[in-house]
């Protein structure tokens, strides 16, 4: 991909001359689809970004929230809390099928030093992926390489991989999904923005030495996959080096503990050239920049290759002159190369290389002067009604039975999701729970999004993604906070496409409307398109949220209580688990419209002490909560009308086991309906009817139709 | 009293050490391994982590490192040394004790619980258990197995040093039991003097508000014997 003619007419109306060869590929990056958002920016207005808690929205390294904070005995305090959480997420697609490792692996160290470069400390990873199906030998060389890449980067660094989801859907095939969101912990006393602050402050360049890997990341992330991408767009994948990253951090630490920072910023997409110009130009600033100062690994590099190169683990500091000896001093206590490449200046952008001008433009022109993209796009078009008639222990076996909503331990076993000494409601659950020890809460993680539910209905799929995400936390009893949404798309440039990508985005932010969560920041990949199509539109949406204390309702059955099915049903099976496996088709379930009430019912119902356990209706419906809440010493007696019941993914809705059914109804009158499924025993085992059927499954049984990734890849 | 937790480039449960260690009471502090031990130390903790990035042997190169010839002169003057996850790599590469970490069985990271029986309760580690008790503990690692020669695994049973066998809930040490293919399904070991390593975390199986286990306690007292 080189500069468009309609770009450099701009950039040389603007610059009055040709721009030089660095300034080319420059603009080439920066203006990207990537970098840019040329062809989302008009759509992401939809979003709502504001709301008390928001300390700082989109547009930065990461979002910053602030968090509430109760007192010992779980009242929230009026007090405007102390402590800040930082919300990040970013994916690395691309790279992640030309080389799933390193290009999965690239794309943690990337989202946690956003994290590091507003102050704040990683906590806690999340991980949703997405590839072709499961029953394909390449679908699952790029599900081992993107985890053990996750794996092996996440765990060195110390951070840890606390939820997530990971989806098949064979219009992944030619072009996988990784996204990666990161959440970080600070005080209020150490943010730190990228926003320059003063001129005369030195930029000062800390971590990896700067080589020739990574070159066009960001133009190669604008672009369809090519068929020959594996072997031809290998030099734009960047490789990890763990033990960087996990120095860079413990550096930053310290640089932000002796309030040696004046601005941050990491380098990730469009190198230094990147990372440097939107620091200084966010502050309303120039810079004069010598490239000759960078450190780097290889020699001879061209001053257009030094601006460029995505090498890992880097981080520009603005700092005050006179505490630059102190930040080289840290930088060497880590063994970290460090050199003052300039200072912020007032006027142009100016980079320098052997004593001549390679760089001198306006750097908001920059950094915000790519022109966006006016599409057209196709409202797509809802399926219509015809459900098979289906044989009931095929169908239950079938869906519970499959990939998609089977157990993801073979792939969380991989993540060290421990460290940190936080994690308090662990992977396999609805959502995790972190403690926050400083503020006494508890934080609520879920990500993920359902390419079933967006392929048939963009619109409504996407608004039952955030839902969905939502009722996660409000099962473990959280309140919602606030989002961060990474937006995958096909090529926008076909009209079919960018319909649908327009319908995720609308929906995803009317139901974060809804729910009073502001979406604080997010990341958009677009050209997300091989010679097998594109991708399904896939809005994957990062929520957290808060409760007094780290306890929640296990999602496992207790053995002692009723069994009720809070939230009302919509009547739909499109885009369900279901239909996948037996064919036919449907449109869409009808979401509730008091969304926002019925999870803040449940919540309420999560956290009374006669609640014994809940656990969300997603994918695949309540025949799947049902079967992932049976253990080795406890089951369910369980009856419904309609086999289709079992089988409806309208998401919003829980199984609740409690000893107080009464309390429950009471909680939801006028709300939402509660249905009986049953009582919970003590015997391990699942019975189910309808009508005059009963289906009966031992644990055993249910492990091993849950258990079909680690049969196959073990 | 203060029990050093050495931090290594690459460390990752240094914090989490001195957490589990305050929260017992136990006074606790990081100290960076260039900076050498204090003079007030009365226990070394060597954390978990990836030391140098574990990109020679897990634990080769911090073992080489100028603060571990410290450590073997504390540990020879009778400090307690524990070594944890990369510590205890570090510990057997070093020679505090015998055998080594290696690659698990099934070539991945694992993050589990596992159960563990008490084999030999008299050592400051397992002074708080009795022999044949089963505790709960997380594992973590991606380079668990132990390894030792035929004849030196007969020595180490012989001399009582077999700290903790991976078992099943009931206490029975099967190969399906077995996280990692360590041998003789050894989980943790102890060198002369107060020296102990084993591969999972006491300190992950401490805070009780993680709604876990609390049983690695016993293991962190370990230090309160010195």
């Amino acid at each position: 991909m080189s500069l468009s003619d309609a770009d450099r007419e701009l950039v040389v109306a603007e610059l009055g001359r040709d721009p030089t060869p660095a300034e080319t590929v420059l603009f080439e990056n920066l203006w990207s689809e990537h970098c840019a958002y040329r062809s989302s920016r008009p759509l992401l207005s939809a979003f709502s970004s504001e709301g008390e808690q928001v300390v700082v929205g989109p547009g930065d390294d990461a979002a910053v929230v602030r968090l509430p904070t109760y007192d010992e005995d779980g009242t929230e305090t009026d007090e405007e809390g102390e402590m800040y959480i930082t919300m990040g997420i970013e994916s690395h697609n691309h790279p992640s099928y030309v080389d799933p490792y390193d290009g999965a692996a690239t794309g943690v160290g990337g989202i946690v030093r956003d994290t590091l470069s507003m102050g704040a400390y990683p906590i806690a990873l999340a991980d949703s992926l997405y590839f072709g199906g499961f029953d394909r030998e390449h679908s699952r060389y790029l599900l081992e390489g993107v985890v053990e890449g996750i794996a092996d980067y996440g765990n060195a660094i110390g951070v840890p991989t606390v939820t997530g989801s990971v989806d098949f859907h064979e219009n992944y095939e030619g072009n996988p999904l990784v996204n990666v969101a990161c959440v970080g912990l600070l005080s209020a006393d150490r943010l730190v923005t990228a926003e320059a602050q003063e001129a005369g402050n030195k930029l000062v360049l800390v971590g990896n030495a700067t080589g020739r890997d990574g070159l066009g990341g960001a133009s190669f992330a604008s672009e369809d996959l090519a068929e020959d991408a594996e072997t031809e767009d290998r030099p734009a994948v960047q490789v990890g080096d763990p033990y960087s990253e996990k120095l860079l951090i413990e550096a930053n630490e310290e640089l932000v503990d002796e309030r040696l920072v004046a601005s941050a910023r990491d380098l990730g997409a469009a190198g230094l050239g990147g990372a440097s110009s939107e620091l200084v130009a966010k502050g309303g600033f120039g810079a004069r920049i010598e490239l000759d100062r960078v450190h780097q690994r290889e020699p001879n590099m061209s001053a257009l290759e030094i601006l460029l190169a995505e090498s890992q683990e880097r981080m520009c500091y603005e700092v005050r002159e006179e505490h630059v000896d102190r930040v080289a001093e840290i930088a060497a206590k880590y063994d970290l190369g460090c050199s003052v490449i300039g200072e912020v200046a007032e006027g142009n952008y100016v980079c320098t290389k052997d004593g001549e001008t390679v760089v001198d433009v306006p750097p908001e022109f920059i950094a915000d002067g790519a022109p966006m993209n006016d599409l057209d796009s196709v409202a797509p078009e809802q399926p219509t009604r015809d459900l098979p008639d289906a044989d009931l222990p095929a169908a239950f076996e079938a869906v519970v039975g499959s990939p998609n909503t089977a157990s993801k331990r073979w792939v969380y076993r991989q993540y060290d999701h421990e460290v940190g000494l936080r994690t308090a409601v662990r992977p396999g659950d609805d959502a995790a729970v972190m403690a926050i020890r400083e503020a006494n809460a508890g934080l609520a993680i879920s990500s993920g999004a359902n390419p079933n539910w967006t392929t048939c209905a963009p619109y409504d799929g996407a608004r039952a993604v955030a839902l969905e995400n939502a009722a996660n936390l409000a099962a473990k009893g959280a309140t919602p906070l606030a989002a961060v949404d990474c937006l995958n798309g096909g090529n926008p440039e076909k009209p079919d496409v960018y319909g649908g990508f327009r319908g995720i985005v609308d929906g995803l932010a009317d139901m974060c409307r809804d729910l009073s969560v502001p979406v604080v920041g997010g990341n958009v990949s677009l050209y997300n398109d091989s010679v097998s199509g594109p991708i399904p539109p896939t809005p994957t949406l990062a929520v957290v949220g808060t409760k007094a204390g780290y306890d929640a309702p296990p999602a496992a059955f207790d053995g002692a209580g009723e069994i009720l099915l809070v939230g009302d049903a919509g009547g739909a099976f499109g885009g369900s688990e279901y239909l996948a496996q037996v064919g036919g088709s449907d449109g869409f379930p009808t979401l509730p419209e008091n969304a926002s009430e019925t999870l803040s019912t449940l919540a309420t119902v999560a956290n009374a002490e006669t609640t014994l356990a809940v656990h969300d209706v997603s994918h695949g419906g309540p025949a799947v909560s049902l079967a992932e809440m049976v253990t080795a010493d406890a089951g369910a007696e369980v009856s419904v009308e309609n086999a289709l019941d079992l089988f409806d993914e309208t998401p919003g809705r829980a199984v609740v086991e409690t000893t107080a059914p009464e309390s429950v109804r009471e909680a939801f009158d006028g709300v939402a309906s509660v249905t009986t499924l049953g009582s919970a025993t003590t015997d391990g085992t699942l019975s189910l009817s309808v009508g005059d059927e009963t289906l009966v499954y031992d644990a055993e049984e249910i492990a091993d139709l849950r258990g079909v990734l680690a049969r196959e890849l073990d | 009293m203060t029990v050093a937790v050495v931090q290594f480039g690459g460390s990752n449960c240094d914090r989490d050490a001195v957490r589990a260690l305050s929260h017992l009471g136990i006074d606790a502090e990081r100290v960076w391994h260039e900076d050498g031990l204090p003079e007030d130390v009365t226990g070394i903790m060597l954390p978990g982590g990836f030391s140098y990035g574990d990109y020679l042997r897990a634990g080769a190169m911090a073992a080489r490192s100028p603060i571990l010839s410290e450590v073997r002169e504390a540990a020879a003057d009778g400090v307690p040394v524990l070594g944890v996850c990369n510590g205890a790599q570090v510990g057997c590469e070093s020679g505090l004790t015998d055998g080594a970490f290696t690659t698990n069985e099934s070539a991945r990271f694992q993050c589990e619980r596992v159960f563990l029986r008490v084999e030999n309760a008299d050592t400051p580690w397992t002074a708080a258990y009795d022999e044949g008790d089963v505790i709960a503990l997380p594992i973590a690692h991606g380079e668990g197995r132990f390894e030792v020669s035929e004849e030196r695994y007969d020595q180490l049973v012989e001399e009582n040093r077999v700290l903790f066998r991976y078992c099943d809930a009931d206490g029975n040490v099967t190969d399906d039991a077995n996280p990692n293919g360590s041998r003789g399904n050894v989980a943790g070991i102890c060198g002369d003097y107060g020296v102990g390593v084993l591969m999972p975390h006491p300190e992950r199986a401490c805070l009780p508000d993680l709604n876990g286990s609390t049983d690695g306690a016993g293991v962190l007292r370990g230090f309160e014997h010195a």
